[in-house]
């Protein structure tokens, strides 16, 4: 049985309007020291995913009509206020976008990471002192002593983010969900930190979940990757099989619509067209069918499920494989011609 | 794309006789230094060298992109060449004249020719005012269109060519998704026909799937008004995308320019051969293959900068002679060629050279289409 195990996940938020379905039926595992990357754009449902894993959704107005997330075999769903609470932190840790927001201004670095610490594990005032240097220095931070002393302000951007990570690692946990971490970054910043977490996953064997809207993140860190698509998962596989071999249009178009550093200026960007759907009113059929390049007159009235297209490797589109393949190429060809 | 007609004048009615030059704007050792200001005094106790000498020369029609990690000066030069900002010291031309030591109306003339679209399209357009007159705005300013009939003609008009339909006049921004509120400010952008637009990270707050969209947009209008463009932006993909030159900047200074595929494929300044290697990229196999450079440290405060090279508190290449000299910006060789200097030019004592490129870039296409 996997580590984490989410199956049939249903968050949906009521709201005046009406019913949000933010997360409607997504599924997935994840082994210890794996990574899985969740593409998606704002508003796909990455976060509330994550956060329904970590139960931190306000409720009301969310509520979880079906499905099971479970974590070394212990449902989340159901488990009690104090027994998430021993989780949180503990067992599973999770890193915000922004740093500046998620640390506590009046408190500091070290503070906070005490904290953590203190409330999951049995140890001194001295000891948690010594391990919140420990984990500041792991995270490369440099005069470990004096900067645990320090108020987040004093901190730069990185040395925050690095903060928050080394707050995310501070109890060992088993799964480190990390939501956007690096998107408030700079590139250069954005390597040391992707090349930190990739190096503290050796040490430590922890399973990642790596939310992002950024394809060149997920292709550089994640084993498999799921996209999100109008809160559903559309494609799941390996990430050579979704970069290399997209079988639901979206990923396709997504790929297709970056630009690029080999062929940049050369090709013109193929852009998705429209906008993404709002979550109240979901298109009739299937929910990208309005933005499909490769879109059927089926597709307006089938509302297609994740299937297996290849072993291993699923989407959710009515189109057979090549049908897929065959659109792919006929795109491409006249893009070639337009180029 | 990268052959593009000269820009025509544009027939301004402002009466401006036609400029011949080969640049249309050019900065020389322009400066901006903020005051730090300190004390119930409030003496000025230092400067933030926001933009610290930069020369740099844009070329009719083309797109010069400007990249840089934030905090390098990238928007406050843009606001300077705008003149949004007085500069502390320097000159801006635009069509040969010095935009500095214009009076205020002769200024009006001139900014109907410069125009900017900005990064964030949720704060950049009035929410109390409608998309009609949020487009209408430049053109009552500088006096366009007799009557409100016909300003009103031109806005619809603007409205379809930046891809909104003219319903949308007496809509406002809350209605609009985030590319299409950019959508409306690049209108406004081009409601006077300007030359000049300075484009500051016009998709970075976007969906990916959108980003598109609005570049595509950018590329058009250019081609159909002869439009020159500054693009803003740290990511380095869509700049390499759009960009005929690219200019790099590192604490207030260019530190490299090149057109576009020199710069990416033989960057000679160790800051931007470790920049283009942290560009992540959308390929599994490529990514598992190349090494980083990964620099150490955040950039250095602009109050206080390092001595000597800027850069050298984070260069893999750093040598002693670094902190004590300051080196330029100068032409670069071409690889191979001898004596022969280019467009070319970066500021560093010793530059990357032919194989010494630590990373290598991407060379076939990720995305391996029909395999």
């Amino acid at each position: 049985m996997a580590m984490l195990e989410v199956n049939n996940l249903k968050t949906h938020f009521k709201t005046q309007d009406g019913v949000v379905k933010s997360v409607d039926g997504v599924s997935f595992s994840l082994e210890p020291g794996e990574t899985l990357g969740i593409v998606g754009e704002s508003g796909s449902g990455k976060s509330v995913t994550a956060l329904s894993i970590m139960q931190l959704n306000p409720k009301p107005p969310v509520e979880y009509p079906e499905g099971e997330i479970l974590f070394e075999g212990q449902d989340l769903l159901k488990a009690s206020d104090s027994r998430m609470q021993k989780i949180r932190g503990n067992d599973i840790a999770m890193i915000f976008q922004d740093p500046m927001t998620s640390l506590n201004p009046v408190f500091t670095v070290g503070n906070q990471i005490r904290e953590a610490i203190r409330i999951h594990q049995q140890v001194s005032k001295q000891e948690a002192r010594e391990r919140t240097v420990q984990v500041l220095k792991d995270v490369g931070i440099a005069n470990p002593e004096q900067r645990a002393d320090e108020y987040p302000h004093q901190f730069s951007g990185g040395m925050r983010q690095r903060a928050m990570i080394a707050m995310g690692l501070a109890c060992n946990p088993k799964v480190l969900i990390a939501d956007e971490p690096t998107t408030a970054l700079d590139v250069t910043i954005q390597a040391q930190i992707l090349e930190l977490m990739v190096d503290l996953q050796e040490r430590y064997g922890t399973a990642i979940i790596m939310i992002t809207h950024d394809l060149g993140v997920v292709a550089q860190l994640a084993d498999k990757v799921m996209v999100m698509y109008a809160g559903r998962a559309v494609e799941q596989g390996t990430t050579e099989e979704v970069f290399y071999d997209p079988l639901m249009p979206y990923s396709w178009s997504l790929l297709r619509s970056l630009p690029r550093l080999d062929t940049a200026g050369e090709v013109r960007l193929l852009p998705i067209k429209g906008a993404p759907p709002s979550l109240i009113f979901l298109p009739k059929g299937c929910n990208f069918s309005p933005r499909c390049p490769f879109v059927k007159e089926e597709c307006h009235e089938i509302d297609p499920a994740l299937e297996e297209k290849k072993p291993g490797h699923r989407a959710a589109c009515i189109l057979s494989v090549e049908e897929i393949e065959e659109s792919k190429h006929r795109v491409d060809e006249q893009l070639g011609v337009e180029g | 794309m990268s052959e593009r007609p000269n820009a025509v004048p544009n027939g301004s009615p402002n009466g401006s006789q036609a400029y011949t030059g080969e640049h249309l704007l050019e900065a020389k050792n322009l400066k901006m230094h903020f005051p730090i200001k300190a004390g119930v005094l409030k003496r000025t106790v230092g400067h933030v060298k926001a933009v610290d000498g930069v020369d740099l020369q844009v070329r009719k029609g083309e797109t010069l992109g400007l990249v840089g990690e934030s905090g390098c000066g990238k928007s406050t030069l843009a606001r300077l060449i705008l003149r949004l900002l007085e500069p502390t010291d320097g000159e801006v031309l635009f069509e040969g004249r010095d935009v500095l030591k214009l009076g205020r109306s002769e200024m009006l003339g001139v900014r109907r020719n410069m125009q900017i679209i900005f990064q964030d399209p949720y704060a950049s357009l009035n929410p109390r005012m409608t998309v009609g007159n949020i487009i209408a705005e430049p053109l009552k300013t500088h006096n366009v269109g007799s009557s409100q009939g016909d300003r009103k003609k031109r806005v619809q008009e603007l409205l379809e060519i930046v891809g909104l339909s003219p319903e949308h006049y007496n809509r406002y921004p809350h209605e609009f998704s985030g590319g299409q509120r950019q959508r409306i400010g690049v209108a406004r952008a081009v409601a006077l026909n300007p030359k000049l637009i300075i484009c500051d990270e016009p998709v970075s707050a976007l969906d990916v799937s959108i980003q598109a969209q609005v570049v595509n947009l950018l590329e058009d209008l250019q081609k159909e008004f002869d439009l020159t463009y500054v693009f803003i932006a740290h990511d380095l993909s869509v700049v390499k995308h759009i960009s005929d030159r690219v200019a790099v900047m590192y604490l207030g200074k260019i530190v490299e320019v090149a057109d576009r595929t020199t710069l990416y494929n033989q960057p000679r300044h160790p800051y931007t051969n470790s920049l283009l290697s942290a560009i992540p990229i959308p390929d599994p196999e490529k990514e598992r293959e190349r090494r980083r450079i990964v620099l150490t440290g955040d950039v250095p405060s602009p109050a206080n900068p390092p001595s000597g090279c800027h850069f050298h508190t984070r260069c893999p290449r750093a040598q002693e002679y670094c902190k004590e000299h300051e080196p330029d910006l100068e032409p670069q060789e071409a690889n191979g060629t001898g004596d022969a200097p280019t467009d070319h030019q970066a500021a560093c004592f010793f530059p990357v050279m032919e194989g010494q490129r630590i990373e290598e870039p991407a060379t076939s296409t990720p995305y391996r289409a029909g395999e």
